[in-house]
C-alpha cells in the first residue's frame, strides 16, 4: 500500500488552487454575487429617499444585510457544480480526510466572495453617508464575519445540494443561523459611529468565528454524504 | 494468498425512495475475480455499486474489506479502493491534463503522472484542452486513464465502456485481465458483451423487486 | 443497561405501543387543559396591573416554553438517530417538528394578543418574541427540508443535521436577540416573562403546562405511528395493517 503523497496542507492548498483556478477562468461567478451585493445597497437609498440622517443610520444594517444576502447568492454553487459533474464522489472516496477538502472549498469561496465585498464595502459605505468613525468597524466586521457567513453557509449548501431547486430552501435555512452575526457586527458599527469602544463586540464574532470554523466542517461533511447517498 | 475475501458483502439490505431494492444479500469477491452485475434497469446495480464503494449507506448490513468494516478502515480501503461510477469526475473548466493530475493527487498518486497517464487513453495532443471542449468520449477517457496508474486492489466499475469504441473496450478489458491476474479484483456492470473476459467473469444477478 | 429499551427499536413493536399511549395521554391531556384553562382563564385572580388581559398568559407561557422543549426533544431525537443510527429517529423528527412549529405559532399570536393591550401595538420586536419567531423559522427550515427529499430516509437525515446545527445555534442566538433588544429598548422591562405569581396563579398554570405538554405528546404519537407507515410501507407487517381484512 503505498504511502499518501501529500500532507494536510498540501491538500488543502490542492483543492484551493483547483477551486480558485476554476472560478477565475469563469469570472461570473465571482462577479455576480459582487454586482447583487452594489445593486441591493443602492436599493435602499431609493426606497427610503436620499436623506442623509437616515441613510447614515441605517448603513451598517443596509451593508451587512446586503453581505448576507450575496453571500447567500454564491453559496449555492459551492458544492452544486461538483455534486453534478461527479467530482464530489471522488472527493468523498479520497483517502484524505474530508474534512480538509470541505475547509479548503469554503476557504476558496470566502476569498471569491467575502473578500471582494470586504474591499468594495468602503465605497458602498461612502454613498450611504457612513459615519468616518465606522469604516475601521465595518471593515473588521466584515473581514471576520464573513467567513462565518461562508462557513455556517456551507452547512445549508451540503444539505441542499441535491435538492432541485435548493436556492430559496437554502435561504430559509441558513438566514436564522447569520443572525448572531448580524447583530454584534451592525452594533460594532453603531458603537463605533459613537466614539465608544467595540472589542467587545468583535471579540464575540472572534468567538462565532472560531466556533464555525472547527465545528462547520464536520456538519458539512456529514450532510454531504447524505446528501450523495 | 490471503483467505479473507478482498471485498465482502454481509446481508446488504438497500430501501431507496420506500422501496426495498434488495435484501440481505451475501455475496464475497476474492482476489483475482471478475464479477459483473446484471439486472434490468432499476433493480439496483449501481446502487449495490454504490453501496459497495462507501458512497451510500446500506438500510441494514455492512460490507467489509478484507474482513474489516469500511467504516472502520475508511481511510485504507479509499486507497485500494477505485470507483468509476456514471458520472466521469471532469471538470469543465479545467484541462484534461488538469483534471487528471488532481485525480490523481486526489488519490494519493504522483499528479505528475498524468501526461503518461493520458497517452494510454489516445488523449495525448489534447492535455492542454479545456474539457469543455472535448467530447462525453473523451470526457470518459480522462477519467479510465487513473486505471493506468492505480495501486487499488478493488476496482468497482459502474458501465466503464461507455462511449469507448471497440479499440478502447479491448483495451480495458485486457487491462481489468490483467488487473486480476495481479491479485486485484474487479466489480462492474456493463450493457455490453464482453469478450475477451467473457470466460473469467462471474455473474450476479439482481431481480427488479415490485415492494 | 438500556437493553430492555432494544425491543422498541424495532418500528412494528414502537408503532403499537404509541398506539396504545395515545388514549391515554388524551385522557390525561383533555383533563388537565379542562381543569387548567377554565380554572386561569375564568376562576383566577387577574394581575393587579395587567387586569383581564393576563389571562393569556396561561396558554401563552406553556406553549412558548414547550416550543423549547420540543425542538430540544427533536435535536435529541435527531443525535441518537446520527450517532446511534437509530432508525425510528427520523420518525420522531418528522414527528414533532410540525408540532412544535404549531406551538411556536401559538406562543407568537398568543403573544401577539397580549402585547396588544400592554403596548398598544400588535407586535413589538421584544427578546423573546422575536427569538420564538426565528425558532419557527427554524422548526420551517427543518420540515421544508425533510420534505425536499423524495427518499424519506435521506429527508430524515438531512433534517436531522440541520436540527442539531439548529439546536447548537439556537442558545447563540437567544443570547444575541437579548443583548440586541436591552442596546434598543433601554429601560423597557418585558412583562412577556413569568412574573412574580401567588400560589392561586401558580395551581392553573401548571396543570396548564402539563396539558399542554400531554396534548402535544398525543399529537406527536399520532403522527408518530403515521410517519413509521410512510416509511415502512414496503413491509408486510404495513400492507397487511392497511389492507382490508387488517386490524386498528
Amino acid at each position: 500500500m503505498s504511502a499518501l503523497n501529500l500532507s494536510y496542507f498540501a491538500v488543502f492548498k490542492l483543492i484551493l488552487t483547483r477551486d480558485l483556478k476554476l472560478a477565475l477562468r469563469n469570472k461570473d461567478d465571482i462577479s455576480n454575487p459582487l454586482l447583487f451585493f452594489v445593486i441591493v445597497v443602492t436599493l435602499f437609498p431609493l426606497g427610503i429617499g436620499p436623506e442623509s440622517n437616515t441613510l447614515a443610520k441605517i448603513a451598517p444594517g443596509v451593508i451587512w444585510v446586503a453581505a448576507l444576502l450575496s453571500s447567500l447568492l454564491s453559496l449555492d454553487r459551492l458544492f452544486k457544480g461538483d455534486h453534478e459533474d461527479g467530482s464530489l464522489e471522488l472527493m468523498l472516496l479520497s483517502p484524505y480526510p474530508m474534512f480538509i477538502i470541505v475547509f479548503a472549498k469554503v476557504i476558496a469561496h470566502w476569498l471569491l466572495t467575502g473578500l471582494p465585498l470586504m474591499l468594495i464595502a468602503p465605497v458602498l459605505a461612502a454613498s450611504l453617508h457612513m459615519h468616518e468613525l465606522s469604516y475601521q468597524a465595518m471593515f473588521l466586521t466584515l473581514l471576520l464575519g464573513t467567513p462565518v457567513l461562508s462557513f455556517v453557509g456551507a452547512i445549508g449548501a451540503a444539505l441542499t445540494v441535491g435538492v432541485k431547486k435548493g436556492g430559496v430552501l437554502l435561504s430559509l435555512l441558513v438566514l436564522p443561523l447569520y443572525i448572531p452575526v448580524l447583530i454584534f457586527a451592525t452594533s460594532a458599527i453603531d458603537t463605533a459611529a459613537m466614539n465608544l469602544p467595540y472589542d467587545g463586540q468583535l471579540a464575540i464574532i472572534g468567538a462565532l468565528l472560531v466556533g464555525a470554523v472547527t465545528l462547520a466542517p464536520f456538519a458539512i461533511s456529514s450532510a454531504l454524504k447524505v446528501s450523495t447517498n | 494468498m490471503s483467505s479473507l475475501p478482498l471485498l465482502s458483502a454481509k446481508k446488504l439490505t438497500c430501501i431507496r425512495e420506500q422501496r426495498i431494492l434488495f435484501e440481505h444479500l451475501d455475496f464475497d469477491v476474492y482476489a483475482g475475480e471478475l464479477w459483473q452485475v446484471e439486472g434490468p434497469n432499476g433493480a439496483g446495480k449501481t446502487s449495490l455499486l454504490r453501496l459497495l464503494a462507501g458512497l451510500s449507506q446500506p438500510y441494514d448490513g455492512h460490507v467489509e474489506h478484507n474482513g474489516n468494516n469500511i467504516t472502520d478502515v475508511a481511510e485504507e480501503y479509499h486507497q485500494s479502493l477505485l470507483y468509476l461510477g456514471h458520472q466521469v469526475g471532469v471538470k469543465a473548466g479545467l484541462t484534461a491534463e488538469e483534471n487528471l493530475s488532481f485525480n490523481l493527487a486526489l488519490n494519493g498518486y504522483d499528479a505528475s503522472a498524468a501526461e503518461a497517464a493520458l497517452q494510454e487513453v489516445q488523449l495525448l495532443g489534447f492535455e492542454d484542452a479545456l474539457a469543455s471542449h472535448l467530447s462525453a468520449g473523451q470526457h470518459r477517457r480522462i477519467s479510465l486513464a487513473r486505471l493506468w496508474h492505480t495501486q487499488a486492489k478493488v476496482w468497482i466499475l459502474d458501465e466503464p465502456f461507455t462511449a469507448l469504441d471497440k479499440q478502447g473496450v479491448a483495451k480495458l478489458e485486457a487491462l481489468i485481465l490483467q488487473h486480476i491476474d495481479q491479485g486485484g479484483c474487479v466489480i462492474m456492470t456493463t450493457h455490453q458483451d464482453l469478450v475477451l473476459a467473457k470466460s473469467r467473469c462471474q455473474t450476479l444477478k439482481l431481480e427488479y423487486r415490485y415492494f | 443497561m438500556w437493553k430492555w429499551l432494544h425491543p422498541y427499536a424495532n418500528p412494528e413493536t414502537s408503532y403499537h405501543l404509541s398506539g396504545r399511549l395515545v388514549p391515554w395521554f388524551a385522557a390525561v391531556s383533555g383533563i388537565l387543559l379542562c381543569i387548567g384553562l377554565v380554572w386561569g382563564l375564568l376562576f383566577a385572580p387577574a394581575d393587579y396591573q395587567q387586569g383581564e388581559s393576563f389571562r393569556i398568559f396561561y396558554i401563552h407561557v406553556p406553549s412558548a416554553s414547550l416550543s423549547m422543549g420540543l425542538y430540544l426533544g427533536l435535536a435529541i431525537a435527531a443525535l441518537c438517530g446520527l450517532v446511534w443510527q437509530w432508525r425510528l429517529a427520523d420518525s420522531a423528527v418528522a414527528a414533532i417538528a410540525p408540532v412544535g412549529a404549531v406551538y411556536t405559532a401559538i406562543a407568537l399570536i398568543t403573544g401577539a394578543a397580549w402585547g396588544k393591550p400592554m403596548w398598544g401595538t400588535w407586535w413589538v420586536w421584544d427578546a423573546r418574541l422575536t427569538s420564538e419567531l426565528i425558532l419557527l423559522f427554524l422548526y420551517l427550515g427543518v420540515i421544508a427540508l425533510s420534505n425536499a427529499f423524495d427518499d424519506k430516509q435521506m429527508g430524515g437525515k438531512a433534517a436531522s443535521i440541520l436540527g442539531l446545527v439548529g439546536v447548537i445555534n439556537l442558545p447563540i442566538i437567544k443570547y444575541s436577540v437579548e443583548w440586541w433588544n436591552t442596546l434598543h429598548q433601554g429601560a423597557t422591562v418585558s412583562k412577556l416573562g413569568k412574573p412574580a405569581m401567588t400560589m392561586d396563579m401558580f395551581y392553573p398554570f401548571v396543570f396548564c403546562f402539563l396539558g399542554f405538554a400531554f396534548l402535544a405528546a398525543v399529537i406527536i404519537c399520532i403522527r408518530f405511528r403515521t410517519e413509521i407507515l410512510a416509511r415502512n410501507s414496503m413491509r408486510p407487517w404495513v400492507r397487511q395493517l392497511v389492507s382490508p381484512q387488517g386490524g386498528t
